[in-house]
Formats: C-alpha cells, sequence, structure tokens
C-alpha cells in the first residue's frame, strides 16, 4: 500500500511540501489530490466538497500541474504549451495566447522565445515554462511534482526564489512534493513529512521542524547539521553592529588613531561611498595611503536585518578575521560584528523559540 | 521498335500510364495499412498483452508467399489488382503494427502525465498529444513499408499482367528483350527512391519541433526515430570478416 490512513489537512494559500524519502507515497499523495490515482478509501475534501462531485476532467483543470522534466509537449511552440489549459476550457486563440503570454513574463521567461519548441530551451527555462502552464487558467491550487529536481542546484535556487516571488504575487494553495528537506525548508510553510507506507511523521512549519523533530526518523532526514539550518530562520536584525571599527580609505591619522581601540582587533576599510574594501590592522594603517591590495578580505557581506543569522554566521566563519560585515540594501557597510556577538544572539534567539532543546542526544 | 520506353502492346499502357498503375498498386495498400495498423497498434499499447499475439499473427502473415495469398483470393476478387493489394496490405502490417505501437510507447511518460494532469480526456489525449508526437516514427515505418511495397507489386504479373511494371519483366522474357527488364528494375527503383524522398518531406513539414537531425542537433533531440537514426550497418565490423575471406 502505497499511502495508509494519511489525514492531512492543506492550508488555503500557502506552499504544503510533501516530503520524504523514495517510495514514501508522496507523489501517490498528490496524484490523489486531482484523481490521477483514486484512493481505495477516504475521501478528499476541497474546500469541504468530496473531489468526486465534480468530473474528473473539471476537476483537473481547475488544479495547475507541475511536473520534474516540465513533461512539456514537444509538438507545440512555447506559447502553445502554455495556451493548453486555456484552449481546453474553451478560451478562444486570441485570449489564449494573450494570458500565455501575460505568463511568460510572470514566470521570467523573454517573450522571443514565445514561437520556439521545447528542444530549444534550457532545462531551466522549460521549467518555467512549466510552471507558466499550471497557471494559465489562474487555477487556484497548484500541484507541484519534484518540479525543480531534474536541474542543476544555481538554476533549481533560483527557480525556487522565483516561486516564492510568484506565491507572494498570486497566492496559491500548493502542495508541493520534493524528497530535498532543504528545498522543503526552504519554500515550505507547512511541511509534511512522511515515512515508507505513506504514513505521516510530522506535519509543521520549517522552523518547528528543524527545532523540534517528533521522531527519530524526521530527526535522521533532517540531517546532521539542522542546528546550522535552524538559523535561517532567526532574524539578524537583532545583532548589535559596532560602527566604531570602520574607517573610509581617506580617513585622516586621527581617525584612525581615535578607532584603533573602538572594541576590534582589526579596522574595516570602506571606499569613500562606504562599501566595505577589507580588514586591516589598526597599526598598518597610513593615513592618506591605505594599500587596498594589503588589506585582508572582509569575505561576503550578509544584508543586515534582511537575511538570516545562519548568513552572518557563514560571513563570520568565512572572514579571517572572525568578523562578520554587515551592509545595508545598496552594499554600504552598516556595521561589523564578532563571531561571539552573533553567537550570543544564536543562544538568545534558541531560549526565546517556543520549544526547548531536546536533551537527549 | 525495341527502344527502351517502348511497351509491348499486350500490357495495354504506355510507360507513363504503368507507374501511375504501379504506384496506385503499390501506395494504396500501405495506406489502407495505416488505416489499420492505427486503431491496432492503439489496441496493442492499451492491452499489452495483446501485442505479442497481434506481432505473431502478422509474422505468419508475412510469411505467406504471394502467390499462395494469390490462389485462395482469385475465387473471390478475380485476376484484379484488388487481388494484389490484398496481400500488399497484409504484409505492410508486419513493419506498420510494431512501428506504430513502438512510436506511442516512446511517447514520455511525463509528457503523458502532464497531458492528463492537465484535463485531457483518452481521446483526446490520443489525437492531440500521442499521435502527433509519435508521426516521426511511424513516418520511419512508412518508409519501410512503402519501398518493400513497391518493389513487391511486381509478382502481380503472376496472375495475368496485374503487376503494372514487373509485367515488363514477363515481357522481357517472351519478346526476348532484356531491355524491358532493365527498365522495370530501373524505373522501380527510382518509384522507391523518390517516394522515400517524398515521404522525409512529409516529416520534416509536419515536425518543425523536431532537432534537425543533421546539423548535429543543436539542441539535443531526446528522441531520434529508430528506423532513421540506426539504419547503417556498422561498417568497420565486417573489415575483419573480409581478411578472414580473403585467406
Amino acid at each position: 500500500m502505497a499511502v495508509d490512513r494519511l489525514s492531512l489537512e492543506i492550508p488555503d494559500r500557502s506552499i504544503t511540501v510533501l516530503v520524504g524519502p523514495s517510495g514514501c507515497g508522496k507523489t501517490t499523495t498528490l496524484r490523489m489530490i486531482n484523481r490521477m490515482v483514486e484512493p481505495s478509501e477516504g475521501t478528499i475534501l476541497i474546500d469541504g466538497v468530496d473531489s468526486r462531485r465534480q468530473p474528473v476532467n473539471i476537476l483537473r483543470r481547475s488544479m495547475g500541474y507541475v511536473i520534474q522534466n516540465a513533461g512539456l509537449f514537444q509538438h507545440r511552440t512555447i506559447i502553445d504549451n502554455i495556451a493548453t489549459v486555456p484552449r481546453l476550457l474553451g478560451w478562444s486563440k486570441d485570449k489564449s495566447r494573450a494570458r500565455a503570454r501575460e505568463l511568460m513574463e510572470r514566470v521570467g521567461l523573454d517573450a522571443s522565445l514565445a514561437k520556439r519548441y521545447p528542444y530549444q530551451l534550457s532545462g531551466g527555462q522549460q521549467q518555467r515554462v512549466g510552471v507558466a502552464r499550471a497557471l494559465a487558467a489562474d487555477p487556484p491550487v497548484l500541484l507541484m511534482d519534484e518540479p525543480f529536481s531534474a536541474v542543476d542546484p544555481v538554476v533549481r535556487k533560483g527557480l525556487q526564489d522565483e516561486l516564492l516571488r510568484i506565491q507572494e504575487e498570486l497566492g496559491k494553495t500548493i502542495v508541493f512534493v520534493t524528497h530535498d528537506i532543504d528545498e522543503a525548508v526552504k519554500i515550505g510553510t507547512m511541511v509534511a513529512v512522511l515515512r515508507t507506507g505513506g504514513r505521516l511523521a510530522q506535519f509543521a512549519p520549517p522552523a518547528e521542524l528543524l527545532s523540534s523533530p517528533a521522531d527519530a526518523f524526521v530527526e535522521d532526514f533532517l540531517g546532521a547539521d539542522r542546528g546550522i539550518r535552524r538559523l535561517s530562520f532567526f532574524s539578524s536584525a537583532g545583532l548589535d553592529l559596532l560602527t566604531a571599527p570602520i574607517v573610509a580609505v581617506d580617513a585622516t591619522a586621527q581617525q584612525i588613531a581615535a578607532r584603533a581601540d573602538a572594541g576590534a582587533p582589526y579596522l574595516l576599510v570602506t571606499d569613500v561611498d562606504g562599501k566595505p574594501l577589507g580588514w586591516s590592522e589598526p597599526d598598518r594603517l597610513t593615513a592618506g595611503r591605505i594599500d587596498r591590495g594589503r588589506l585582508l578580505s572582509h569575505g561576503r557581506p550578509f544584508v543586515a536585518g534582511q537575511e538570516s543569522l545562519r548568513a552572518a554566521l557563514d560571513c563570520a566563519v568565512l572572514s579571517p578575521t572572525g568578523w562578520a560585515v554587515a551592509v545595508d540594501g545598496e552594499g554600504r557597510a552598516a556595521g561589523v560584528v564578532s563571531q561571539q556577538a552573533i553567537g550570543d544572539a544564536i543562544r538568545g534567539a534558541h531560549e526565546d523559540s517556543v520549544s526547548p532543546p531536546k536533551a537527549l542526544r | 521498335m525495341s527502344g527502351f520506353f517502348d511497351i509491348p502492346s499486350d500490357l495495354q499502357h504506355s510507360w507513363w500510364g504503368l507507374i501511375g498503375l504501379h504506384l496506385r498498386e503499390a501506395l494504396l495498400p500501405v495506406l489502407a495499412g495505416l488505416l489499420l495498423a492505427l486503431p491496432l497498434g492503439q489496441l496493442c499499447v492499451r492491452l499489452r498483452w495483446l501485442y505479442a499475439p497481434v506481432l505473431w499473427v502478422t509474422t505468419v502473415l508475412y510469411a505467406i508467399p504471394s502467390l499462395a495469398f494469390f490462389v485462395v483470393l482469385i475465387d473471390y476478387t478475380g485476376q484484379t489488382e484488388l487481388t494484389v493489394m490484398i496481400p500488399l496490405t497484409v504484409y505492410s502490417l508486419v513493419v506498420l503494427v510494431p512501428a506504430i505501437v513502438d512510436a506511442v510507447r516512446s511517447v514520455p511518460q511525463e509528457t503523458l502525465a502532464a497531458a492528463t494532469a492537465m484535463g485531457f480526456g483518452p481521446v483526446r489525449r490520443y489525437l492531440q498529444v500521442q499521435l502527433p508526437i509519435a508521426v516521426p516514427a511511424i513516418i520511419a515505418g512508412l518508409r519501410v513499408a512503402t519501398v518493400s511495397s513497391i518493389s513487391l507489386v511486381s509478382v502481380g504479373t503472376l496472375i495475368g499482367n496485374q503487376g503494372a511494371l514487373g509485367n515488363l519483366l514477363h515481357d522481357a522474357t517472351i519478346y526476348n528483350r532484356p531491355e524491358l527488364a532493365w527498365n522495370a528494375v530501373i524505373t522501380m527503383a527510382v518509384l522507391a527512391m523518390l517516394a522515400d524522398a517524398a515521404l522525409v518531406l512529409v516529416r520534416v513539414l509536419l515536425t518543425p519541433w523536431m532537432p534537425s537531425g543533421g546539423s548535429g542537433g543543436a539542441g539535443g533531440g531526446r528522441r531520434t526515430t529508430p528506423k532513421t537514426a540506426g539504419a547503417r550497418p556498422p561498417v568497420p565490423a565486417a573489415e575483419p570478416a573480409l581478411k578472414d575471406a580473403a585467406r
């Protein structure tokens, strides 16, 4: 039996991810929603109405479906692929195509691709077409079956970000199947972890999943570094950023001297616009003649308040000085923070979070 | 008398007339075979167990010599073109049924799943998705069937001048005019090549969505039709055998 006594309430207008090892019945579960697989027992209610109450093809046309490898119709142009469901619903050709053009823009496809055929597109572009095709008739529900697992990691990240952006604009009820827990944690509003046999192991928001896995199976599935990954859900807004150990590249001797013991063993040098250039020990800086080539790299800075503690910690770990550089939206240095201060913030965040960490293990 | 294109009067046709006759007798059976093979093939795709017996029957029918067919059919259809075309139709099935079954089966699973999920009913899905995608492989099968049919028509000469260009072979022996045999063989070969080229053209026109195979397939086609891709026998493998033979 692929799925056994699964009971799940999928919230409206949010992304619910079904995740689990292969053979756990997540695809079967998804296909039961649009009746590509009929349950032997039990019911599926959509807005309180049994899904079997309407003709199967009417039901399916009201649900967008995105599949691994996109499953595009190779014999139809991109625009006709996207216009498929509107055409099935009896829209005129012009109206369907106008709608398709609109969606190409929405999913970030260049209008010049409209008359191409699927084989002329890259895997990532094909997947975008797949998403556009699913959205064409503006269905309230979107079913996505491992849609991004066949593209390379860089493209996948782009597609995930794009999906979150589109979801922000459209607010669909999305059910998303994946075997990749990182993807689940990244895009899910709620994550359902399934174990073999289609049993529900845990159904929780991703942060809760990471902080308090229900059992050893879920914990094992989350992997070794769930502590680090959980930091993605803590904002870096609470960090105490020091602005004192920052000097501009054209600083005077007095300015350098004044900041030499501002609380950090290094000074961050910025250009005249305030963008970070690199670190240096205070006594190696000579006013007026700061050599950019001799500065220590500042690594990748994080955007203060916007990015998570995970990003901040990552910056600090990567930085040769052990200090992370925070920047504002325009890339100007907003302050610096030590690994230790980030560690304190993490401990604080853990204490504030709902459930206490497990004592065992 | 006795020119290359002087057709003996007992054939009651000019050279061009024989060509028209020949094409009709060769192509109508292929068309009929296609019309039979499409539903038969679809049935075999739907009911998997049916494919093996159907293939077995078409192969056995193919093994029946045409002469045997004629002997049986003459009682019903007489010494007519129809008597020639019925066996040719049956023979074409041995190529067309597997070609269609393979073609329809080779449509990617995710394409079919996507079509179903978008609310295509089975008939619409077959006509709008499976069949168009299967066109290249079906045409590959048609090419083989057409060429073989063009050459097979000549056996019609056995039931009294129903072999179109093949009748020239018979006349070549009775009138002792070998050039008529040459005419028949060359004309049939040219017809076969032209018919084959026409089918390739039809394929190209019907499938603008295929990666162009000739230029190395810039987009990297997902499917190439087996018949066109693997037709050439591997030449290097033959070389050792030739060396052995020389010793």
